[in-house]
């Protein structure tokens, strides 16, 4: 039985090239990275196909019913954006807020906190 | 009559950035005026991350890059009249503003900087036929509706035009729930940055459909769909390859219009590639003593860029307000083949505010590798290697006084080179 080949498409960001990078998995595994020009793009292509982190932003409610920019303070696994989106959706905040104030901790198990990206008097 | 020595039009970034390094020059008397009742402009409702790298070589949100200017200007004593609206500008330097406070306010500036932004295109300016039934919003009221205001404009959205705010707005409509069926534009390349193209679509798998457009929209009260096309290349729609996408909601991200009917009233002169003011060395628009920059000057993808324009502007202030509006004579700046404009419009190389001049340009035309040549009278005076220059990309190049001195025009051309690529940083 051979395992099956699985080829992954990924649009390299780290310079403005843009290169499109071709990965191969087989059995979970990075068989070939190709399509990059440098060493950068095969790292970053790794992490794509692995496990890509993005930072999400988002807002919250505030008690005045306004709505309070956030985002996490790190990077979290992208198949998390949806839940960490889910949980946040309940999370009310009481004012005064500062900027860079955590206002929900450890989101979706990530153990990433949540912080204010503006400050409401 | 108030008698003030700058006043700023426009208390977004542009507006913020001027300020601020306009106390820092020691200019005492600076107050911005802005029609909303918080400073910060457009930068409150782009929550996203992506502002800041150059300026604070961080990646910032919108509302952390404004808040930051904010308490700069506060800390230095900068004043901010809010909820107030400019009506009135004359070449004279006289301002006619109208607030629910003091009603109608009048000011006497030395100076004046011009940073009103620029609105969006909206369904009127591309004209789409079809209903007019309601769901149809630019991409930037969209944004504003989610982010600021806390409602969502659809569940099933089309986006017509690749630009960053509708980019943007695909990836958060989508987090929050709505289902977003593609992103049309009508040009053979996307006019946003490809970091947007990445993670805006293909992170959540939204197609890209070039050299498309809408042809319909359908519905009477809502929007019920629209019909999409192919264009040829001379973008006319090819009905063969019609097709109807049901959605409830159309989102335009279809270009910005600097805001400049202030500028007109003053009897500025307009370019009418930029839409935005001529400017000299200085960022000096036609009228003496009016300064520009900005959105308002010129429609920036970064923001970072907006803040060295409007910091460049207030040293323009400054060198206005020490020499007395002194008259200079300009030698012409001109954008040639492979390019839409470059800014300044016109310099006077003597009266230069630094060492280097900054000249910002934009492509006609995506290229992989192109050069860059500086004309003058004499011939090339300079020429630089770009890679992957966009049109949705600003180019901004610095040339020193010396290379400057003594020529009489200035001409840029971009042509395109061989295909042989190198990989830059």
């Amino acid at each position: 039985m051979s395992a099956t080949t699985e080829k992954r498409r990924v649009t390299c960001i780290v310079c403005p090239s843009g290169c499109r990078i071709n990965v191969e998995i087989e059995g979970g595994k990075i068989i070939e990275i190709s399509g990059n020009q440098c060493k950068r793009g095969a790292d970053y292509a790794t992490t794509e196909v692995t496990q890509p982190m993005r930072v999400l932003t988002t807002t919250v409610r505030l008690e005045n019913g306004r709505l309070l920019p956030v985002k996490t303070s790190h990077p979290i696994p992208k198949a998390l954006l949806f839940d960490a989106i889910k949980e946040l959706s309940g999370v009310v905040v009481k004012p005064p807020v500062k900027m860079g104030q955590v206002v929900y901790s450890n989101v979706a198990g990530t153990g990433v906190d949540v912080v204010a990206t503006r400050s409401w008097d | 009559m108030q008698n003030r020595e700058l006043v700023i039009i426009g208390g977004g970034p542009a507006g913020l950035s001027a300020a601020v390094e306009a106390r820092r020059l020691g200019i005492e008397d600076v107050l911005v005026i802005d029609r909303e009742s918080e400073p910060g402009g457009i930068l409150k409702q782009c929550i996203h991350t992506g502002f800041g790298l150059h300026i604070f070589k961080e990646e910032l949100t919108g509302p952390e890059y404004a808040e930051r200017f904010i308490r700069k200007a506060e800390a230095l004593g900068v004043e901010i009249m809010l909820d107030t609206m400019v009506i009135e500008l004359t070449s004279d330097r006289r301002i006619v503003a109208v607030n629910g406070r003091e009603g109608l306010v009048e000011i006497q500036a030395k100076a004046i900087i011009l940073a009103m932004g620029c609105r969006e295109r909206t369904r009127g300016a591309i004209k789409i036929p079809g209903f007019r039934p309601a769901g149809i919003f630019t991409a930037g009221t969209a944004q504003r509706f989610v982010n600021i205001e806390g409602y969502m404009p659809g569940c099933e959205i089309v986006i017509l035009g690749s630009g960053d705010i509708g980019l943007i707005m695909a990836r958060r409509l989508t987090l929050e729930g709505a289902k977003v069926r593609c992103v049309v534009e009508i040009m053979p390349y996307s006019n946003g940055l490809t970091r947007n193209i990445v993670q805006c679509l293909e992170d959540y798998s939204i197609p890209l459909l070039l050299k498309h457009t809408v042809v319909n929209i359908h519905g009477k009260k809502r929007v019920e769909g629209v019909t999409i096309a192919e264009v040829d290349d001379e973008m006319k729609p090819i009905m063969e390859t019609a097709q109807f996408i049901p959605c409830d909601t159309l989102l335009l991200s279809v270009g910005l219009i600097p805001e400049n009917e202030l500028s007109r009233m003053a009897g500025i002169e307009i370019d009418d590639v930029t839409g935005g003011p001529v400017v000299n060395q200085r960022l000096e628009t036609s009228v003496p003593g009016i300064f520009a920059c900005g959105n308002v000057l010129h429609v920036h993808d970064l923001v970072d860029f907006v803040t060295q324009e409007a910091m460049e502007a207030a040293r323009g202030v400054a060198s206005y307000l020490a020499d007395g509006g002194k008259k200079y004579d300009h030698i012409p700046v001109t954008a040639g083949e492979g390019l839409r404009y470059v800014l300044p419009q016109r310099i006077n190389v003597e009266a230069m505010t630094g060492e280097k001049q900054n000249f910002f340009m934009r492509c006609a035309r995506p290229m992989a590798r192109a050069r860059l040549y500086v004309e003058s009278e004499r011939g090339v005076i300079e020429s630089r290697l770009l890679s992957h220059v966009k049109p949705s990309e600003m180019i901004s190049i610095k040339l020193g006084r010396d290379e400057l001195k003594g020529v009489k025009m200035l001409k840029f051309i971009l042509q395109e080179e061989g295909d042989k690529i190198e990989c830059n940083d």
